[in-house]
């Protein structure tokens, strides 16, 4: 990276977009061409067929309201609570599951497989205007124009520090990446190649001559200077946390000072002195949405189940539950407790959700709409990040 | 004439494997061979051929396929290599420091302490397998956090636990494996008999002499079966680095890493342990020990 010649005019553009502070979240897809499998949606609404199997993160699906939604609709739900991404895209492929609560890096990913199927929105009244904007038509779920996903919620990777050692919040994430930091040895990073991201964030607004426009759109170069960068961060790491309840013990037992970390992790903690701040790169964040299996045998009832979790109240439970911004912002206003959870989560923020970039699967092809050059797949993140820790 | 007749209609069964040696071995040995060919071997033969497959880089779906790519980056990606060599270094260290921990302790409990101090003693020793091994590794990242009960308990000495890191792990995994070095290793030391002490102190051996000449070369066999309980367990696991080992990585935890977004080399990867444990095993037996466990 270093004998790389600059090109005065792409560092100039790239500066531009920084000062501008246009380091939009939000992309729009239309630009991005993507080959996917051909798979026909929904037409029109049958008879349910009794069962619904859904691939879940722990909390979206609780007897709390799946019992009113069986009772509506005759539908039972049987869910399957996966702790990763990853594993959530082994679940889905299985092919005995309907439904999943997938986030942005398993989404892509799942839709170019022609493991989910594209979606009827008129079939789901309850996807409106009240469904935050920022999380429409977002390329980890709107492929070519077409619709794959139902949004559920969304939360930012924040930069967690504990204000006794810091003295105050660090406005810049080069307290985790850089040698002098001071909080050597109590740093702490999310353990999974998507965290790749997290170091392109950082690399665009410092080292903007690498030309990093999207950070899940990485050429080899870009990818070479990330990894370097993680390889860095290793060597004054003090843990990876893929577990939050080892990440919530390494904050409150004081062998973490500074990293990674969800704003429902701090409330978890418990501990006044842990804070959370969104440093000035910005940062990454997992937007969640329903995806429908291209094998399912219940559609009329996943169809039915989209369409539930997409009331204010019913996604407003679930946000609360698991501790994320809602999809739906009309619950906000529907009580004085909703909008205090709405406001600790940012939910009606579009101004700092524009700041957060939402995972998306890296692919072949540029998401950043370059067409010269070819970006690293996951698979090369995933080998990458296998050498970063040593 | 009748009561033999009545003799072989009473046990029918018994009578006709009695006449059919070939059936009864078949019948005797079907279930386990079932089970050690059927379930044991196909699915760990089904898991190794993965290391020969495909995945497609975007999907990450495997597909049948015959590369060596996956065997080429275990032996060259130095992050794996360095990752071998570490894990290799903790099974070895864990092993070696449950052996010395186990022998003094099966020599006091089996010739020294009264019966009712070794029943103690034993009971202590498996009592720890009672837990879930899962509740006993985060007790012991608890114990070793920054204002745990390790630096509480040194603080007023002025020590400091060395935080999450490679000693550690080898702490936490000798504490989950001891009991399978100090059993063994405590029978064994029961069993030698009590005259062989008398007669070592007869013929002039002061106490370490007789460890050195006589315990240790008879319990031998002992400390090899535990050690490849010890040396193995440590070799696959990946929990213990996780939560207590801070930023180390093991073998496993690389195989965890990549077994949903690269299963191949994953697959691969699970050959190292492997080849340590039967590299283990070959050495073992050149020593003669095996034969006498």
């Amino acid at each position: 990276m270093k004998g790389k010649k600059l090109a005065i005019l792409s560092a100039l553009s790239a500066s531009v977009l920084i000062i501008s502070g246009c380091s939009s979240g939000s992309d729009d897809s239309s630009g991005v061409a993507i080959e996917v499998p051909d798979i026909p949606m929904h037409e029109a609404m049958g008879e349910f067929e009794g069962e619904l199997n859904i691939v879940n993160w722990s909390g979206f699906v609780e007897p709390a309201w799946t019992d009113k939604f069986t009772a509506d609709t005759g539908c039972k739900v049987n869910p399957r609570v996966a702790g990763t991404s990853d594993e959530m895209v082994t679940l889905m492929r299985t092919g005995q599951y309907d439904i999943v609560s997938a986030s942005g890096d398993a989404a892509l990913r799942l839709i170019v497989g022609g493991d989910v199927q594209p979606l009827n929105l008129d079939l789901i009244p309850n996807f409106s205007d009240d469904i935050a904007a920022g999380m429409k038509g977002n390329i980890y779920d709107t492929v070519n124009g077409k619709p794959y996903g139902v949004p559920i919620g969304r939360g930012a990777n924040l930069l967690q520090y504990n204000e006794e050692v810091t003295g105050g919040a660090p406005e810049s994430w080069d307290v985790v990446w850089e040698l002098n930091t001071p909080y050597k040895g109590k740093i702490t990073a999310y353990d999974a190649p998507i965290y790749i991201a997290d170091a392109a964030v950082y690399l665009m607004y410092h080292k903007p001559e690498l030309g990093i426009k999207n950070p899940y759109a990485l050429d080899e170069t870009q990818l070479a200077a990330a990894i370097d960068l993680l390889k860095q961060q290793n060597q004054v790491i003090g843990e990876y946390w893929s577990d939050p309840v080892a990440q919530i013990t390494s904050f409150v037992g004081g062998n973490t000072v500074v990293g990674t970390s969800w704003e429902v992790l701090r409330k978890f903690a418990a501990k006044d002195n842990l804070k959370t701040t969104l440093p000035v790169e910005g940062s990454t964040g997992w937007f969640d949405s329903w995806l429908v299996s291209s094998t399912t045998k219940n559609i009329n009832c996943a169809y039915a189940w989209m369409d539930y979790t997409s009331k204010p109240e019913v996604n407003g439970a679930i946000a609360v539950n698991f501790g994320m911004a809602p999809a739906n912002v009309a619950y906000c206003a529907s009580s004085p407790e909703a909008q205090a959870h709405c406001d600790t989560f940012f939910a009606e923020d579009e101004e700092f959700f524009k700041r957060i970039w939402p995972w998306t699967t890296p692919i072949e092809t540029c998401v950043d709409g370059r067409k010269d050059v070819k970006c690293t797949s996951f698979q090369e993140w995933t080998n990458a990040w296998a050498t970063v820790k040593g | 004439m009748s009561t033999k007749s009545d003799f072989k209609d009473s046990r029918p069964i018994s009578s006709f494997f009695l006449r059919k040696p070939k059936v009864r071995l078949i019948s005797l040995l079907s279930l386990p061979m079932t089970w050690i060919v059927g379930v044991y071997i196909v699915s760990l033969f089904l898991l190794l051929i993965t290391a020969f497959w495909n995945v497609d880089p975007f999907t990450s779906r495997v597909s049948p396929g015959f590369n060596l790519e996956n065997f080429i980056m275990v032996f060259t990606v130095p992050a794996y290599i360095a990752t071998s060599i570490r894990t290799l270094f903790i099974a070895l260290s864990v092993t070696a420091i449950c052996v010395l921990l186990a022998v003094p302790l099966g020599i006091y409990m089996a010739k020294i302490a009264k019966p009712w101090l070794r029943n103690i003693l034993a009971v202590a020793i498996t009592l720890p397998l009672w837990a879930g091994y899962l509740v006993k590794i985060i007790a012991m990242r608890l114990v070793f956090t920054e204002e745990g009960f390790f630096n509480w308990l040194m603080a007023p000495l002025g020590i400091r636990g060395p935080g999450f890191s490679i000693p550690i792990v080898i702490l936490t995994l000798t504490y989950l494996w001891f009991p399978y070095m100090a059993l063994p290793v405590y029978t064994a030391i029961r069993q030698i008999p009590p005259n062989l002490f008398d007669a070592s102190s007869d013929m002039g051996a002061k106490g370490f002499t007789t460890v050195y000449r006589v315990v240790i070369p008879l319990i031998v066999p002992a400390i090899i079966a535990g050690s490849v309980f010890t040396f193995s367990l440590s070799l696959g696991d990946y929990l213990a680095a996780r939560f207590t080992g801070g930023a180390t990585q093991m073998i496993g935890s690389i195989i965890a890493a990549n077994i949903n977004l690269n299963p191949p080399v994953a697959a691969a990867y699970s050959m190292i342990p492997i080849a340590f444990v039967v590299i283990y095993l070959m050495v073992a037996r050149r020593t003669g020990s095996l034969e006498r466990m």
